[in-house]
């Protein structure tokens, strides 16, 4: 596969390691009431849709940036992909 | 005399080769298969199963039949088809599948057993009893299976690995793909144009068709030479297309040297090229179909385009007798082509009613029966006879991704499907438009497309050509006679056994396929299996796309498995990362280990030791008596800075890191979100905003890319940057008693315990070059870790072992830093198991439940915090003269040893010089509690079972006195 | 006292090695000083200000700059390599802290990488059979992280003709033996 790194341009996925769910980014506090539910759905129940899925990518042998990248699960087909650090901001994540 | 005139082959140099043992002659230009045929050989192997005797039937890489064991001794290759080998002076060529002899095959007693061998035989004949299925009946299997012999020897050759770019990559270089690269080359786009033949043309090198006015075959080549004078062209001849993977990228096999007799010093033998492509255009021409008809395998009946082609482009005649059955226009080109060349050409054309029934020949074809419309037989003497039933679009590449074939009533086969690969367009015959002008003009059109997808104009100048329909009416098999008909020449699959799959319920095209094996040779069905489809249709009166279809996966043609590996063969398998000591010990005469690409000094052996636990038995007790040094640059080096750093490392770490002082170490502890220990190591904070994490060697990367993943995915707003800087320190462990004198010699900076205690780190010179040191100990001794720049890593490890030599210190090995940890209780490797808690470590009251940290909320879960799980224990035989064995599991004295009875299992085994015997860490159920019982320790694979005593894991030392010492 | 550590090159010799295989020289170059300097969050503009004021190019994704004193390659966001002579910067994370102060993280690397200069007219060619950076398109000045027989190396290109490689250090032989055999493989 070829990914469209936003500050790159296309980069052999070779290049990457993939690591799943971007949801992954909305961690749950840990020190909140029900922090344990949280966090048992947090790691353990991800939706795994046969169709567009937002997933995280790490350029390794490249620039070590954490990619938000949409792909289809059946086709392959990427139709977006963002820095994840700029999603994880914009989604509320700070310090 | 089978040459005759004409060809594209160099009749003024004469090249030897030879097979099964006898010589011949041949020209440049010549296929092994073309050159045989020239030298009135038609016979040139046996079927799979049957062992009947077969020669070429077409004159392409789609070959069932004429498969060889090309050159000898190392090289020797099996299954390489004759018709696309090109001749070169030497080659040495072998039958296969036959015994003793190809004209004599005492196998061909399965012809006469046919009967019995038919479609799904073995799945009948061997399913009972099943305690025969892999004593007797595999070997039986076995043996009679696979076609050609492996040499058994190392690949003496060569294979590269490459990467390509293009904007358009045209598959196939016949009339449709040189027009496409004309346009688009001339337009300044890069192109690539890869073939498989060595010599570029496709059909028009075996047509006597003209384009633009000229012979076709002259066009292709003055098509090649601008081509190749464009800079932006990149000509691939040799090179096959083998698949079409995501994205534009595909994968393709150059054979630089195939067509020599060894690849030149240096040279690869093959390269496979991954090519990156913005466009496709597939145009990788059309492949003939047989008919089928009784006894249509012998040696002499050819596709009827191979038959032409073999006059044409090679100058060779197959025969002066010839007969060609076809069911469409181009069957009678063959007719013309041939008759032109001199030849006594019969046709039977089945359109009008006409049908070959039988042939004979033993071991080539001697005569045919045919049955005219009027019903009358006749048998006439024919040594070739050239058969056309159609041709199928080679869509192969397209139906890579799954993309369905769609039936066209007109030329009665598979057309690609439209947009079955993003960025792919078919031209030319492979998308059924089989005549000259419609395969030049397509090839035009698509390249101005597909550059106009790009931004770029293209303008077309498309030369004349014919543009003759095909006029086929469909015949897929003879209705007459009671013998074979042959569907898939290679695996010996016939009209019958189409029949019986049908007959025994096996009527879908994946079923036919498995129950019949029918397109399952090495080539993989290119002209049998829409045969096969259609001869089942026709049998369950079904249309053909109603009965399915067929596509294919990636390799388009057999790979070597030398070009898939590449140059990651043997020493070169993977990359070596060597040690600032490496040399050093190298000259020493040190054991080393793999780890991960790491070479490490497993131990140094001197002089009179014998065995490897004298070396280390003695590195221990040394170091633990004196000094002892090691090299520990291995182990993950990551630079933290920014005024979050520590706050960052609070989070990654379970234990607190917020009060670590500036020139101080700490042990951490690091959590994977689940709960499990992810890693450890220390941090030594070196400035306000500047930390030194040091990681397990086996989780430098792993911890270096989670340490990302945290800082811009859960914390995009915390100030802290990385970079690894493992390389960049030769870092070396100096332990024991007299570990300070020794490296007070070298440190310019006082380095007492007051000026430099336990866990203290920071900046000192080594003889005036800039170094760090840290007081950490892995060993229990008092020790530091004195790191240095690399380049002078080498340098250091001599001024180590020289400052040393008073206190005889010695230098250890992974195996002594071993026992010493164990002797320490200090997990490592074995207890990381991706599968252990803190608590289960011993280290559970490390896990700050204060702070947010990774891993913190589910290590306290439920099941993860039961008091009966399982802890780290110390574990010794109480009989000192027995070993412990690393893996055994843990049984309570009586208990039989099954599973329900495991409590628990040893995870690390050393012998300890300093207590003299066997001492062991493991995974106890309750371990906490059960200091002093006695177990059974029982590992059923080493066959051992030995009463064991549970104790502290903290063998030596339990104080930690030494290391503060 | 003075320094008494010989040092090593990354192939483990005195001196630096050369190797010419056909048209194509491979030169092991350990006479840059290397360190990484990333800029502190939220002070991006001032790194930008403090490093043009110091000479020191940032160049944007996927390049590399030379200037006088200075040259530097683009590894990420906000994070370059830093190079300059050995002979004169030898120390160079202690030069450029004071350049940058808490307004960004600087690490030394000199010692991280292998250095291979290779120079050929054929430059092109010769990458085809090592990595996926094209250097068909790439021009001077184009530099990238790219994986050469599974090791992670920078590939920057100085000019038509010559080409550096970062390589990791401990690897510097496989790295030479991948280079040299595809020198070899196309000579």
């Amino acid at each position: 596969m070829i990914i469209n790194h936003p500050l790159l341009g296309p980069r052999d996925s070779q290049e990457f390691i993939y690591l799943g769910d971007a949801a992954l980014i909305h961690r749950p506090d840990g020190m909140a009431e029900g922090a344990l539910e949280r966090f048992v759905d947090y790691t353990y129940l991800r939706d795994n849709p046969a169709g567009s899925h937002r997933e995280l990518w790490y350029h390794e042998q490249g620039d070590r940036s954490w990619l938000v990248v949409t792909r289809d699960t059946t086709t392959h087909e990427i139709t977006a992909v963002e820095m994840a650090r700029d999603v994880a901001r914009a989604e509320g994540r700070s310090k | 005399m089978s040459r005759i005139s004409g060809g594209q082959i160099d009749r003024s140099q004469t090249l030897r080769f030879s097979f099964d043992g006898v010589s011949y002659t041949g020209h440049p230009g010549d296929t092994l298969a073309s050159a045989l045929l020239a030298n009135n050989v038609r016979l040139m192997g046996r079927s799979f199963k049957y062992h009947r005797p077969r020669g070429a039937i077409s004159a392409g890489s789609e070959e069932p039949n004429a498969i060889v064991e090309l050159r000898t001794g190392a090289r020797q290759e099996p299954n390489t088809r004759a018709t696309v080998t090109e001749l070169f002076d030497g080659l040495s060529a072998q039958s296969q599948n036959r015994w003793p002899s190809l004209k004599f095959d005492a196998m061909a007693i399965n012809d006469r057993l046919s009967p019995f061998f038919a479609a799904g035989f073995y799945y009948k004949t061997f399913m009972w009893p099943a305690a025969f299925w892999e004593k007797i009946y595999e070997p039986i299997i076995r043996r009679a299976a696979g076609l050609g012999r492996l040499s058994k020897q190392d690949d003496p050759d060569a294979y590269d690995k490459g990467f390509l770019h293009c904007d358009l990559l045209i598959i196939g270089a016949g009339p449709a793909g040189l027009s496409a690269a004309l346009t688009a080359g001339r337009a300044g786009a890069r192109v690539i144009l890869a073939d498989e033949d060595f010599r570029m043309g496709g059909r028009l090198n075996a047509e006597t068709l003209e384009v633009g006015g000229t012979s076709g075959a002259d066009w292709a080549a003055q098509s090649v030479l601008e081509l190749a004078s464009l800079p932006n062209v990149r000509l691939l001849p040799r090179t096959t297309v083998i698949g079409a993977f995501d994205h534009g990228i595909y994968s393709a096999v150059e054979r630089v040297s195939d067509h020599l007799a060894q690849p030149l010093p240096g040279k690869p033998r093959q390269i496979l090229w991954r090519i990156y492509t913005k466009r496709t255009i597939l145009a990788a021409g059309a492949i003939e179909r047989p008919i089928a008809f009784e006894n249509n395998d012998r040696p002499g009946i050819m596709l009827a385009g191979a038959l032409r082609a073999y006059a044409n482009r090679w100058g060779v005649a197959v025969g002066e007798q010839v007969a060609v059955f076809t069911n469409n226009d181009d069957g009678l080109r063959t007719v013309n082509d041939l008759q032109a060349k001199g030849l006594n050409v019969t046709l039977i054309d089945a359109r009008k009613g006409d049908e070959v029934i039988d042939s004979a020949g033993r071991l080539g074809l001697k005569s045919i029966t045919i049955r005219r419309a009027n019903g009358k037989t006749e048998t006439i003497h024919v040594s070739a006879l050239g058969v056309s039933g159609g041709w199928n679009p080679n869509l192969n590449i397209a139906s890579n991704h799954r993309g369905r074939p769609v039936w066209d009533d007109t030329i009665a086969a598979f057309l690609p499907a439209p947009e079955s690969i993003a960025g792919l367009t078919c031209a030319g015959a492979a998308a059924g438009a089989f005549s000259t002008h419609a395969a030049l003009t397509m090839g035009v059109a698509h390249a101005i497309a597909a550059l106009a997808d790009l931004g770029v104009t293209a303008t077309a100048d498309t030369p004349s050509a014919e543009d003759a329909p095909l006029n086929l009416t469909p015949l897929w098999y003879v209705h007459s006679g009671k013998g074979r008909a042959w569907v898939d020449p290679q695996n010996d699959v016939t009209v019958k056994d189409v029949k019986l799959a049908k007959q025994e319920g096996f009527v879908s095209v994946e079923h036919l396929k498995r129950y019949t094996t029918l397109g399952m040779a090495t080539d993989q069905g290119k002209t049998g299996n829409v045969l096969g489809l259609a001869v089942m249709a026709e049998l369950t009166g079904k249309t053909i796309p109603q009965t399915g279809t067929t596509i294919y996966r990636p390799p388009y043609t057999p790979v070597a498995m030398g070009a898939l590996a590449g140059r990651a063969r043997g020493a070169d398998f993977k990359p070596t990362r060597q040690t600032p000591s490496h040399k050093w010990a190298e000259e020493q005469g040190a054991v080393f280990v793999e780890v991960g690409y790491w070479l490490r000094t497993q131990w140094l052996p001197r002089n009179g030791e014998p065995t490897w636990r004298q070396s280390v038995d003695r590195e221990v007790l040394q170091t633990r008596k004196s000094a002892g040094i090691c090299d520990v640059t291995t182990l993950g080096k990551i630079d933290i800075q920014g005024t979050d750093a520590g706050a960052f490392l609070d989070r990654v770490y379970a234990n607190n890191f917020a009060s670590l002082a500036v020139g101080k170490v700490r042990y951490g502890l690091m959590l994977r979100e689940d709960g499990m220990v992810m890693d450890d190591g220390t941090t030594a904070r070196m400035g306000q905003n500047e930390y030194v994490m040091t990681t397990t060697t086996a989780n430098a990367v792993p911890v270096f890319r989670h340490l990302e993943y945290c800082r811009q995915v859960l914390w995009p707003d915390l100030d802290v940057q990385l970079i690894s800087t493992t390389e960049a320190w030769a870092q070396y462990s100096v332990a024991g008693p007299n570990a300070r004198k020794l490296l007070q010699k070298l440190v310019d900076q006082d380095i007492s315990d007051a000026a430099f205690p336990y866990m203290a780190c920071g900046a000192v010179t080594v003889q005036g070059s800039r170094a760090r040191l840290f007081r950490i100990s892995f060993s229990g001794e008092l020790a530091y870790e004195i790191a240095v720049p690399t380049r002078y890593g080498d340098a250091m490890i001599r001024a180590l072992v020289e400052a040393g030599r008073e206190f005889d210190a010695v230098v250890y090995g992974t195996e002594a830093l071993g026992v010493m940890r164990v002797e320490k209780g200090h997990v490592a490797g074995n207890e990381l198991n991706g599968q252990s808690s803190a608590l289960n470590m011993g280290l559970g009251k490390m896990v700050s439940r204060k702070k947010d940290a990774i891993g913190m909320v589910l290590s306290q879960r439920e099941g993860m915090t039961a008091p009966n799980g399982y802890r780290l224990v110390g574990v010794k035989p109480v009989n000192p003269a027995e070993s412990l064995t690393a893996g055994a599991h843990f049984l309570v004295k009586g208990a039989t040893a099954t599973a329900d009875n495991d409590g628990g299992w040893l995870t690390s085994v050393v012998y300890s010089p300093h207590l003299g015997h066997s001492i062991g860490l493991g995974y106890l159920k309750s371990g906490d509690n059960r200091r002093g019982e006695r177990l059974r320790s029982v590992n059923l694979l080493a066959k051992t079972d030995i009463e064991v005593e549970i104790v502290s894991p903290h063998f030596f030392d339990p104080e930690g006195e030494r290391l503060r010492g | 006292m003075a320094n008494a550590l010989k040092p090593l090159t990354p192939l483990g010799h005195d001196a630096p090695q050369s190797d010419t295989i056909g048209a194509i020289t491979i030169t092991e170059n350990p006479n840059t000083a290397l360190a990484s300097l990333a800029a502190r969050l939220g002070r991006e503009a001032e790194v930008a200000s403090l490093a043009a004021a110091a000479g020191i190019p940032l160049p944007g994704p996927g390049q590399s700059e030379a200037a006088a004193t200075y040259g530097a390659i683009w590894l990420g966001p906000q994070q370059w390599m830093v190079e300059a002579a050995f002979a004169t910067h030898e120390d160079i994370s202690a030069i450029l802290k004071p350049i940058f102060g808490e307004a960004a993280s600087i690490t030394e690397q000199t010692d991280a990488w292998v250095r291979f200069d290779v120079t050929s007219t054929t430059l092109p060619a010769l990458f085809e059979r090592l990595c996926s950076f094209d250097l068909h398109k790439a021009g001077a000045g184009a530099a990238t992280r790219t994986v050469i027989d599974h090791l992670g190396c920078y590939v920057i290109r100085r000019t038509d003709t010559r080409v550096t490689i970062l390589g990791p250090r401990s690897s510097a032989h496989s790295l030479h033996h991948a280079l040299t055999t595809a020198a070899k493989a196309l000579s």
